[in-house]
């Protein structure tokens, strides 16, 4: 009997471990053998644990599993309560186009067969062909951008430190996904490491780098685990090393933890936290991409764009720019989170509407009350009510409804959310984290939540106030800390803008 | 075992410190990796090593205490037998965090950063665990809770305790 089981940290936070044990021991109690197959997550988190058994040859679904639902899959597994039929039919997997994701949830993250058996690697073969300035023009072609949230043309970023002169330059991964409703980063790394090792090896091969960095949060301990076994492996079958897969040309990386500092996911505090020092942020220019770590010229990339590099050049950068929407080509990696009935990561070509992410897809909200509102883009982003729902999710066409796409994570509030809370929450945040280097945001963050905390007492005049100093923090901060904590404060407040007024009329 | 004191025997740590030192010092950028070993070894960064560290690395004692006070993982000392850990971050809060990490505040009778009297858990804020789809989260120690409920944390903690 072949089952699949995912160890990834969302299905082990709902109990999987319990699951893989109680399977154990019923395999042994009736003396079947079971392969059991630890897989990444398919995404769909709400159901689970999600286990799958392969039955001629294709692999049907059970879940949400509880340990005391194990026994019965040894009947027959088609009459099993928490039977979902073939994954690959659900409707959740059926309308997505998974390019980056493809592998993930279905084989063996650690197995590098299993990833060859997949596609895996072939980018790379195709890339040790090329030029350095042939494997940039594909990344451009592809028209792909930069998933952490800047949205930047990666194949721009990379001409950059290809044109560069140095005795050593590097690709630095940033894994510090700290933004709240994002897990697409630590979902590749749990379930298919080795892709984001192939795209920075090719993004290696593009620039004339040697050596890379996965610079991984320490919050994802599950994450840095699978990472840095994938690096050993990968190192142990000469994909990593010297000798590129025989090619004669070299890469190496390695796996740094961070150390809880939400900034650091800003890439000049992280090339600064990398080095050894405060994650302070650094003014630019000089960019990362002719001074970056230890000085040197440095591809700074987000995960999901690293490992998307290897199925472009695996398809071809025409095929994946053939999706999407406007300048937003290839798909969107949604990360449906808070508040939600289905929650879990969908990858699509850019372009469906926010009402699709959250209502059909989503469900609606998980505790069945009205959808109030919805963050996109982390802590930085908006909160967009109802009525903005039928924005297209586009880099361009959320920055035009005073949005921010960013890292592509929906969280979804019901009724119950107090925006005047949230905003409050946006500043304290900000002042947490706030690395120091510019005032507006470290003082500026902390006389935000007093102006806020005025506002709640009643004190009308303090909005104006509020709006002035949101403004001298987006002018006048170095990063998007500082620079967008505005947005989720003026959005509740030019959204909500009851909830700012209640407070006061409660008072007088 | 739980340390009382921030403090640890002159030549334990020098023999720690040195050899965690010598392991790592090659890395470019090596002062997080070293922090984190002395973390990982003592459960928290002894004040004594920063002169061990500071002389190694050719930095000023000053350089290495701002980098250890900059980062929230860094402790000055030991925590509680058992680190809970609660997200607060937006996700959470929309499926109820914050009064889940107000009622373990009140049942544990400590607030943000602080440990039982009897040493048993120390309470920490974390911003995102990245189990957003499946909010509220916590972590006990290694272990990752979804969804998780108060009855379901306490029976973890119980479970530790014995």
């Amino acid at each position: 009997m072949k089952i699949y089981l995912p160890r990834d940290a969302a299905a082990k936070a709902l109990g999987a471990e319990a699951v893989a044990e109680a399977l154990g021991a019923e395999a042994a109690k009736r003396g079947v053998e079971v392969t059991l197959i630890r897989t990444g997550t398919r995404g769909m988190i709400w159901l689970e644990p999600l286990l799958e058994i392969e039955i001629d040859g294709q692999r049907h679904g059970f879940g949400p599993m509880l340990p005391r639902d194990v026994p019965a899959l040894f009947d027959d597994p088609t009459v099993h309560p928490r039977a979902l039929g073939p994954v690959d039919d659900l409707d959740w997997m059926k309308r997505q186009t998974r390019l980056t994701f493809a592998r993930c949830g279905v084989i063996d993250p650690l197995s590098l067969d299993d990833y060859r058996a997949h596609g895996g690697l072939s980018g790379l073969r195709r890339a040790l062909g090329m030029t350095g300035q042939q494997i940039v023009d594909e990344v451009k072609t592809s028209g792909l951008r930069g998933r952490g949230g800047a949205g930047f043309p990666t194949g721009i970023k990379w001409q950059t430190v290809h044109d560069a002169q140095a005795p050593q330059k590097y690709i630095v991964c940033n894994a510090d996904e700290g933004d709240s409703g994002t897990f697409a980063d630590r979902m590749i790394m749990e379930g298919d490491p080795f892709t984001l090792i192939e795209g920075m090896i090719i993004a290696g091969l593009a620039v004339g780098a040697t050596r890379g960095y996965v610079y991984l949060r320490s919050e994802y301990p599950d994450a840095i685990t699978v990472m840095n076994k994938a690096v050993e492996t990968a190192r142990a079958a000469g994909v990593l090393g010297g000798d590129v897969l025989g090619s004669g040309r070299a890469f190496d990386m390695e796996i740094r933890t961070g150390a809880g500092a939400y900034v650091c996911g800003e890439e000049t505090s992280l090339l600064n936290s990398l080095e050894g020092k405060r994650g302070v942020v650094r003014a630019k220019p000089p960019l990362p991409a002719l001074e970056g770590f230890m000085g040197r010229p440095t591809v700074v990339n987000n995960v999901i764009s690293l490992a998307t590099v290897p199925v472009i050049f695996e398809r071809g950068a025409q095929y994946y720019a053939d999706f999407g929407l406007g300048r937003s080509r290839g798909t969107v990696t949604l990360q449906i989170a808070g508040n939600v009935k289905r929650g879990g990561l969908f990858e699509t070509a850019f372009g469906i509407t926010l009402d699709e992410a959250v209502n059909d897809l989503g469900g609606g909200t998980a505790t069945g009350r009205p959808v109030k509102a919805v963050q996109v883009g982390g802590p930085l982003g908006a909160y967009l009510p109802a009525s903005k729902f039928e924005a297209p999710l586009g880099y361009e066409e959320l920055d035009a409804e005073g949005g921010l796409l960013g890292h592509a994570g929906l969280v979804v509030f019901d009724e119950r959310a107090d925006m005047l809370e949230m905003a409050r929450f946006a500043m304290e945040f900000c002042a947490i984290e706030s690395c120091g280097k510019c005032t507006p945001c470290r003082i500026g963050a902390v006389r935000g939540v007093e102006t806020i905390d005025r506002i709640a007492q009643g004190d009308g005049a303090a909005v104006e106030l509020l709006t002035d100093l949101c403004e001298t923090m987006k002018e006048g901060s170095l990063c998007a800390l500082g620079g967008f904590t505005p947005f989720p404060v003026m959005s509740a407040l030019s959204h909500f803008p009851d909830e700012f007024a209640t407070a006061k009329e409660a008072a007088e | 075992m739980r340390m009382d004191a921030a403090n640890v025997a002159e030549d334990v740590l020098k023999t720690s410190t040195d050899r965690i030192l010598s392991d790592l010092e090659g890395l470019e950028g090596p002062l997080l990796p070293i922090l984190h070993a002395l973390q990982d070894e003592f459960g928290f960064v002894p004040q004594q090593a920063v002169p061990l560290i500071a002389e190694r690395l050719n930095l000023g004692k000053a350089e290495v205490a701002g980098v250890i006070s900059f980062y929230h993982d860094f402790r000055a000392a030991p925590a509680g037998r058992r680190v809970l850990r609660v997200c607060r971050a937006e996700a959470c809060q929309s499926m109820g965090g914050n009064e889940l990490a107000q009622r373990l505040q009140e049942r544990l009778g400590i607030g943000w950063g602080e440990t039982t009297p009897d040493g048993a858990v120390t309470l920490e804020p974390v911003y995102c665990l990245g189990l957003c789809a499946c909010a509220p989260a916590v972590q006990v120690d290694g272990d990752l809770l979804g969804r998780a409920d108060i009855d379901r944390i306490e029976t973890i903690l119980s479970e530790a305790a014995r």
